[in-house]
């Protein structure tokens, strides 16, 4: 996962020819090999061989031992043309199979047995599992086929991230002289088991229209706690409003009452006049307007006993 | 470190892994949710021995990836789901937040540095 995500970040800077060669150092040999494990034993002739080939259109066979299926050589079209050649066709496969075996790991990366075939000058290697059990064949027509399949996956990667990228800017697709999208949820007194949730979709909604996180952080962090003191300091809870704009987003919670008697005094630090029960849900620690002060590019608070609170936050956007 | 490395230094459990194994490298312990939202950095382990939804709220709204209750108090359903929602990891620790914090701090976990002093009313 990690790896694929390390290709995708160099995909937009790097030629094609460069995620291909990056691509071999990715996919492990047993993604691109032929897992064809039929095997023939030791003791057939190179009649057998041909037969088997034709019939099962493949060019190359592991030939194991007829008691112990062990491992013995490898017998391959060039080999059988030789056979053809010098006329051969009956002798026993140990005489034409390639003993001397290239051998590639099912784990390795591609990269590796693609050295190996280059080196050697040899049509395809046998793959074998760690503990040295045949897995597979591996030509260099099956690396190709591989790539190019990986290749094409990555491309409807890198297609569904541009149109990821493409919803996020749906504001700037949104042509009209003043552009808003307001949100507005009610607070409910004494609500601590749905409450914070204006705030949580509030912060949805931003990260949905392409906010960056740490605008999206402060002001869910700033509206939670103005949406905390409707819930705990109303006597009917109140109403959020997120007017949210291209260049500025806009929150206001406002509520019916009690009011506050003395606004500085509220806006100092470790000033409250929580009720017990807000303590033990941990809030009440006269830090919430000081909070929502400082994730906030602007603060205001209007009150009036008896008659409600008004609570006013702008959070500018910053112009990347 | 992460989640799982988390349990095994506190010999706690994972109650809920969270939705991308994220590596922490610092920690914040607080019973208060303001202490938490004023001072706790994004992707950061948050401890607390806390329970209830507001816990789970509060990391959400503060970009914090896993929650570590303390003092061997195990969450309701209701709030593990809730995080799993959010994709918040939450362990469980049997020790104090002292010494829960203690072992962590030993493992190499770091704190988030002193903070600045502010005169309370
Ligand atoms: N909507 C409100 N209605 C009435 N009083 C409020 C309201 N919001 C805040 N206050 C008053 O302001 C004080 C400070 O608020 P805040 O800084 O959030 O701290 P805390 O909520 O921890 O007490 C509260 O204790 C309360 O007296
Ligand atoms: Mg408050």
């Amino acid at each position: 996962m990690s790896q694929n995500f390390s290709l995708f970040t160099r995909m937009n800077k790097d030629l094609p020819l460069s995620i291909l060669h990056e691509l071999t150092y990715e996919i492990q040999v047993s993604e691109v090999m032929s897992p064809q494990i039929s095997t023939l034993p030791s003791t057939i002739s190179m009649r057998d061989v041909k037969n088997v080939m034709r019939s099962q259109r493949i060019s190359g066979i592991p030939i194991v031992s007829a008691e112990q299926q062990k491992l013995l050589g490898l017998v391959s079209v060039e080999d059988l043309i030789r056979a053809l050649e010098q006329n051969k066709l009956d002798a026993a496969v140990t005489e034409f199979m390639a003993t001397n075996l290239i051998t590639a790991l099912d784990e390795e990366p591609v990269v590796e047995a693609l050295k190996r075939l280059e080196r050697t000058g040899f049509g395809r290697l046998v793959v074998v599992d760690k503990k040295g059990n045949l897995a597979g064949i591996l030509t260099k027509g099956d690396i190709m086929a591989g790539l190019l399949r990986a290749l094409e996956k990555t491309y409807h990667r890198v297609e569904q991230l541009q149109q990821d990228e493409q919803s996020h800017h749906f504001f700037a697709a949104l042509n009209s002289d003043e552009t808003s999208l307001t949100l507005r949820y009610r607070v409910r007194a004494g609500d601590f088991i749905k409450g914070g949730q204006a705030s949580s979709n509030i912060k949805k909604a931003l990260q949905h229209i392409g906010a960056t996180p740490q605008l999206a952080r402060r002001v869910a962090i700033a509206t939670y706690e103005i949406e905390i003191n409707l819930i705990i300091h109303t006597d009917d809870g109140g109403y959020i409003v997120a007017e949210v704009r291209p260049a500025q987003i806009k929150v206001v919670a406002h509520d019916d009452g009690p009011g506050i008697a003395d606004v500085s005094l509220a806006r100092q630090p470790g000033y409250s006049t929580a009720s017990s029960k807000a303590r033990e849900m941990g809030f009440g620690a006269g830090m919430g307007l000081v909070n929502a002060e400082r994730c906030a590019d602007e603060l205001h608070v209007w009150s009036a006993l008896t008659v409600g609170t008004r609570v006013e936050m702008i959070f500018n956007v910053a112009v990347p | 470190m992460k989640a799982n490395e988390i349990a095994a230094v506190i010999d706690g459990e994972v109650l809920v892994s969270p939705a991308v194994d994220v590596e922490v490298e610092y920690a914040f312990a607080a019973d208060l949710m303001s202490d938490i939202l004023a001072f706790a950095r994004p992707q950061i382990l948050m401890l607390t021995g806390l329970i209830n939804p507001q816990t789970i709220r509060t990391a959400e709204m503060s970009d914090i990836p896993l929650i570590l209750f303390v003092r061997g108090k195990r969450p309701p359903k209701l709030l593990l789901n809730m995080a799993q929602a959010a994709g918040i990891g939450v362990l469980l620790s049997a020790h104090s937040m002292y010494e829960t914090s203690g072992l962590l701090y030993q493992a190499g976990l770091s704190g988030i540095g002193k903070l600045s002093v502010v005169q309370q009313r």
